[in-house]
């Protein structure tokens, strides 16, 4: 199957997983084969189930794991030929937002946000300050620079995350399951603001996520993936029309289909000691 | 023959568990030794923003204060109170304050300032750095392209090296102020006599230093179980709370032991070098 297809043939793709493989052991493999090419300026969905190695292959993107098989080409260097320097060199230019936010629980709002500027750029402290609430009104959280992440809410929390992941201007964001957790309100403002903050950054977005219909009101582009293959690609439109039977039971969330209800088990009435009639 | 086959076959079941133990401990003992080395290689950052460090020696340094104090107060009491009952009995009891001294400077003020350091900062590193782990905090510095060990684990790590002398030398001079205390105001011993022979038996060189490089020693094995076994935590609820203990367990029996060896290098047989 092939699997890359391009948003814009014509933009340069910003990610381009070739042929990648990866497990955590030598007997099991999380990624087989899989095949992606992710164009600047697009916001890109990477869906399925719980455990299908959407995480596993947004770690591969960010540098964490290296393939076993094939090349991951971020930001036109392949994560594998890089050395700790130059994976770092590489995540100054890629934000990242956490499925809980991993907001630093020792400081404030406003530290938070501060952190990755005071790490990496040597500002004085008005231009700084002036920074921090820049991205916290992006946000909408301007009011909350003093507070402290354990008075935040889930949704509260998820956007201090997200204005600290800009806080570097990047070229490349990565949501690990942004809307887990989340009220419909919180839900639909971070909907909302990854779709702006991609757009007035003139950066590239990719979503993992199972929330099917809500993310695909934000993505130009979706690969849906089952058992750590990529088993269907393109635009919202075409997932909703999609005629594969996984991707027709994930979106429309019905019992039957593919994936069973049932966890594989031993036969019921054997578990139960029920005697044949 | 069959019972001797299963015996046979039980000893090298047994045998082989006790060969997987020693493997994984001694792998275990090689990855702990390679993070220390990584971490003092990568202290750049918290010896130049000193700051950071300066926190960790108040958490773990201030923060401890209390109780180091009144376990000092009370262990120079209870050694007050029980040397004279045996000093008394040679008509020694004026070698009170020497008798104090020298048990907790070279001794008790390391070793019991040690395990109280382990018990207080020592589990509270390790619980910090495993939950910082477990809620994807580190990893958010990663990927912030800031190294947690550079960052977190080395300001924690030469925080508590350094709280630790301070606190066994605050541990030994609230010792000695315990056993003034019932030494010469409760029980009545001179004085002049108390102060003066300490100051004339307590030697710099072979009681002094030689407790601050067993505190300094101890201190460094703390701080360097506290943050591996912090680092090092399964991400769970259950796997930070085992690290935390096996902290407190470890830094514990690596301060008895260490204590052993140290005393037998420093054992001079009542002969000052």
């Amino acid at each position: 199957m092939q699997q890359s297809s391009p948003l814009s043939p014509a933009a340069a793709p910003i990610v381009e997983i070739q042929g990648v493989w990866f497990g955590y052991d030598a007997a099991h493999s999380v990624l087989r084969d899989i095949n992606m090419s992710i164009p600047r300026g697009s916001v890109v969905g990477i869906m399925g189930q719980s455990g299908c190695g959407k995480t596993t292959l947004l770690r591969v993107i960010m540098g964490a794991y290296l393939p076993t098989k094939g090349a991951a080409r971020v930001l036109g260097r392949a994560t594998s030929e890089l050395d700790r320097d130059g994976l770092y060199l590489m995540r100054r230019r890629m934000g990242m937002l956490f499925q809980f936010g991993a907001l630093f629980t020792d400081l404030s709002v406003y530290e938070n946000v501060a952190f990755p500027l005071r790490e990496h750029a040597q500002l004085p402290e008005a231009l700084l300050h002036d920074l921090v609430m820049m991205k916290l009104q992006a946000v909408g959280l301007r009011g909350a620079a003093g507070r402290m992440p354990t008075e935040l809410s889930g949704g509260m929390g998820r956007r201090v995350a997200l204005a600290r992941s800009i806080a570097l201007d990047p070229q490349l964001m990565l949501y690990d399951e942004p809307f887990t957790g989340l009220d419909p309100i919180s839900f639909g403002v971070i909907v909302r603001l990854i779709r702006q903050l991609n757009d007035s950054l003139g950066a590239t977005s990719i979503i993992v996520t199972h929330d099917v219909q809500e993310a695909l009101d934000v993505v130009d582009y979706v690969y849906f993936m089952a058992a750590g293959r990529v088993i269907a690609q393109g635009t919202p439109e075409e997932i909703r029309a999609s005629a594969e039977p996984f991707v027709n039971q994930f979106v429309n969330g019905k019992l039957e289909g593919p994936v069973p209800f049932h966890y594989p088990a031993p036969d019921y009435g054997a578990d139960l000691e029920l005697a044949a009639p | 023959m069959r019972q001797a086959d299963k015996l046979v076959q039980e000893a090298r079941a047994r045998l082989e568990r006790l060969g997987a133990t020693v493997t994984s401990q001694v792998l275990r003992l090689g990855f702990a030794s390679r993070f220390l080395f990584y971490l003092v290689m990568h202290s750049g950052t918290a010896l130049r923003r000193f700051r950071l460090t300066i926190a960790e020696v108040y958490f773990a340094g201030v923060l401890s204060l209390i109780i180091i104090l009144v376990s000092g107060l009370f262990v120079g009491m209870v050694l007050a109170l029980q040397g004279y009952e045996t000093l008394q009995r040679f008509g020694a009891s004026e070698s009170l304050g020497v008798l104090v001294a020298l048990s907790l400077v070279r001794e008790l003020g390391p070793v019991v300032a040690g395990l109280l350091f382990a018990s207080r900062a020592g589990s509270a590193i390790t619980a910090e750095i495993g939950l910082m782990k477990a809620t994807e905090q580190l990893s958010a510095m990663e990927m912030m392209a800031v190294d947690p060990i550079a960052r977190v684990v080395a300001p924690r790590f030469w925080g508590g090296v350094i709280s630790m002398p301070l606190l066994a030398a605050l541990f030994s001079a609230m010792g000695i102020f315990g056993g003034y205390l019932v030494g010469v105001q409760l029980i009545g011993v001179d004085a002049g006599a108390f102060w003066s022979q300490m100051q004339a038996a307590v030697d710099l060189r072979n009681d002094i230093v030689n407790g601050v490089i067993k505190s300094a020693v101890f201190g460094v094995a703390v701080a360097w179980i506290a943050v591996f076994e912090g680092y090092d935590a399964p991400p769970t609820a259950e796997g930070v709370s085992r690290a935390t203990t096996r902290t407190v367990v470890t830094s514990s029996l690596a301060i008895l032991a260490l204590d052993f060896v140290l005393t037998a290098l420093m054992f001079t047989g009542g002969k000052a070098s």
